[in-house]
């Protein structure tokens, strides 16, 4: 009843192409835009923007990201964890060798480092295909992981392996709060989200999708295949190193490589997977439901063991996390292979026809 | 010279514990289709239950009778590892029957984490040992070439023998035998195998109690050398350029592909990784399968991907 677009006629064809063409869901998208710029600041406290709401909107960037290569393209990646590592360090060594460079050109050009890297690494996948192609990215992913271990030169020399940056300040404001901290993060989601969503309905978004359901099929229709797979390579490897930037700057502020290890690459993976391959609200959904798990967990079972009566010991309680974990991720595999961004659509559907669904 | 034959000798063996591993991925991915992350996960899990019966059995029956406790061992593991197949098909892959590749391999990482934590709850995550009695001392071989001759470890033959016995082994079931049969039919194509009446679960089953079979023997071997700790499921890691290099559908192809990449490893670590800082074993791999993908892309032995509108 509420939520339909009946009534809403389109004009001109500028209002027919909109992001959101129901009135409905741009109301909703600005109220929660406004939520989250205005509110959420107000209402959140301290562990919740360190521990939840930054994490939360670093790694949903880099699920967008993720999910342009796998979701949309269909090219399966492994080594999302390397390109967020070069992004970090990228950014990292941007910051620090060069005097007076801002720190919003060190993520953007940290970005471009990835993308170069991502490229590179994309080449094989121009023969190599599915599975085959998913174990070659985990080759950038061993090769990052060392090279920032061994090689010092990444690391600035820093006896310890690990690197740090501190004074971050965007356009002269310095950002030191948690607060302003998830100011900064929401605005470069907001913004990469924004030109994620207009990729994907464009002629290249197009093209990308042609080139997942069907390679040869799209090659044959006049699609470049080195054209679209490189350039998904390339625009999802940017966003996932502008993530591994704010990962390292933002959330961490001091890190070592095993901050983008190859079980951030799964962890990331699994956000795409359980939010909805090929849906860019779906990457959202699947980074808090992954954010959000270890901690409840890690906070539930304690308490649920204190409840009767039982002490759990810390060891216990990381392996009972293990297994509900897996379990959890079976279990919506099972139940929903399409993803929270399917459970999503038909909600909306069934909002459509309510309260008449016949 | 004797120093590159002993770090060769050293390859072949590392390569063979490799390949005992890929085995399992290859077994699975042949059958079923399913591109198996937690064979990693599996070793561990078997190695885990072999280490932790051998100790529980002679305390709980009051026998010191160490053949004994490890044979007892050894078979309580296995059907373990036989139960652990059963529930994989029954509760995870039973369900998920035509879903794309990637939702598959997603499913096997949750059972990576699902077996890593349980095995860890139930048998403990402390360093166990595994002992079979493996003769531990170094053997000379070719004293009168090589100054000094070519130090080989006994237990390292000892570990290339049963693998190969095992690879003959499961050659023999493949070929010879009904059930391997069906397992072959099964691979090649799997509705035709439905339509003349081969049960899928059934033969699913089969096959991932034969991969825990070769996760339990390669977690014996690893933990008898290294002993059984959480480290031995990144062995998957490991493997996994493996399975690639020899092709994703060859048997044969995960045995030489682990020759070749042991061999390359501990090569390149020796003779080119003090050049670049070391520590290469780690990525050598994985760059060498992706030249070679390059010119294969379905890895040496693989079958040909045709593509087709």
């Amino acid at each position: 009843m509420l939520y339909r677009e009946n009534g809403q006629f389109k004009t001109s064809y500028e209002a027919d192409q909109q992001i959101f063409p129901i009135l409905q869901d741009r109301i909703g998208i600005g109220l929660l835009l406004a939520f989250a710029i205005v509110g959420v600041p107000l209402l959140a406290d301290e562990y919740l923007f360190r521990a939840i709401l930054i994490p939360f909107l670093i790694l949903a960037l880099a699920a967008i990201g993720l999910n342009i290569l796998v979701g949309y393209c269909g090219q399966i990646s492994l080594g999302t964890g390397a390109f967020m590592a070069v992004g970090a360090y990228a950014a990292y060594n941007f910051l620090v060798r060069i005097d007076g460079m801002p720190m919003i050109a060190a993520i953007l050009l940290g970005g471009v480092c990835a993308t170069v890297v991502g490229v590179l690494f994309g080449i094989p996948s121009l023969r190599i295909k599915g599975l085959y192609l998913a174990v070659a990215t985990l080759a950038a992913q061993f090769f990052c992981d060392w090279a920032f271990l061994r090689i010092k030169w990444f690391t600035n020399d820093s006896a310890s392996g690990s690197v740090s940056v501190s004074n971050l300040s965007f356009l002269g404001v310095a950002i030191d709060t948690p607060v302003e901290k998830y100011l900064f993060c929401l605005g470069v989601v907001i913004v990469f989200a924004l030109i994620a969503k207009n990729l994907v309905r464009s002629h290249i978004g197009r093209e990308w999708m042609a080139i997942r359901d069907m390679d040869v099929a799209a090659a044959v229709i006049g699609i470049r295949p080195v054209y679209a797979k490189l350039t998904a390579f390339a625009v999802s490897s940017f966003m996932v190193g502008v993530a591994g930037a704010l990962w390292g700057f933002i959330h961490l502020g001091a890190w070592e490589p095993a901050a983008f290890s190859i079980d951030r690459s799964f962890q990331l993976l699994f956000m795409i997977i359980i939010g909805g391959l090929g849906s860019i609200m779906g990457s959202f959904f699947g980074a808090a439901f992954i954010v959000v798990l270890p901690i409840f967990l890690n906070q539930a079972l304690p308490a649920l063991g204190s409840l009767f009566g039982l002490e759990i010991s810390t060891a216990l309680v990381s392996h009972t996390e293990f297994m509900i974990f897996g379990a959890l991720i079976v279990f919506f595999l099972i139940v929903e292979p399409h993803g929270l961004a399917r459970l999503w659509s038909i909600g909306k559907e069934k909002m459509r026809l309510w309260p008449f669904p016949h | 010279m004797g120093f590159f034959l002993e770090t060769l000798i050293g390859g072949l063996m590392s390569g063979v514990l490799y390949s005992l591993v890929a085995l399992g991925f290859v077994l699975i991915f042949k059958a079923s289709g399913v591109f198996n992350f937690a064979q990693g996960a599996m070793v561990l899990f078997a190695a885990l239950a072999m280490a932790r019966f051998s100790e529980w059995f002679p305390e709980l029956l009051k026998f010191d009778n160490k053949l004994l406790a490890n044979l007892l061992a050894f078979a309580a593991a296995l059907a373990v590892m036989v139960l652990v197949a059963w529930l994989i098909e029954k509760l995870v892959l039973g369900r998920l029957v035509n879903q794309e590749g990637i939702t598959l391999l997603m499913a096997t990482l949750g059972i990576t984490y699902f077996l890593d934590g349980f095995g860890q709850t139930i048998f403990g995550s402390s360093i166990y040992k595994i002992d079979i009695g493996l003769p531990k001392d170094p053997l000379f071989l070719l004293d009168g070439v090589f100054q000094g001759g070519l130090l080989v470890n006994k237990e390292d033959l000892f570990a290339a023998g049963i693998a190969a016995a095992l690879v003959v082994g499961l050659s023999i079931f493949f070929q010879y035998t009904g059930t391997g049969r069906a397992l072959r039919a099964v691979a090649d194509d799997h509705q035709a195998a439905q339509s003349i009446g081969i049960p899928l679960s059934r033969v699913w089953v089969i096959v991932w109690s034969v991969a825990g079979f070769t996760a339990l023997v390669a977690g014996i071997i690893w933990g008898s050398k290294l002993g059984v700790q959480f480290s031995l499921s990144l062995l998957a890691l490991k493997a996994l350029p493996v399975v690639i290099l020899g092709g994703l559908t060859s048997v044969p192809g995960a045995i030489i592909g682990g020759l070749i990449l042991g061999v390359g490893e501990k090569l390149s670590e020796v003779f080119i990784g003090p050049h670049i800082g070391g520590g290469i074993e780690i990525w050598f791999g994985y760059v060498l399968v992706l030249f070679v993908l390059l010119v294969r892309p379905q890895g040496l032995f693989g079958e040909k991907i045709i593509d087709r509108v």
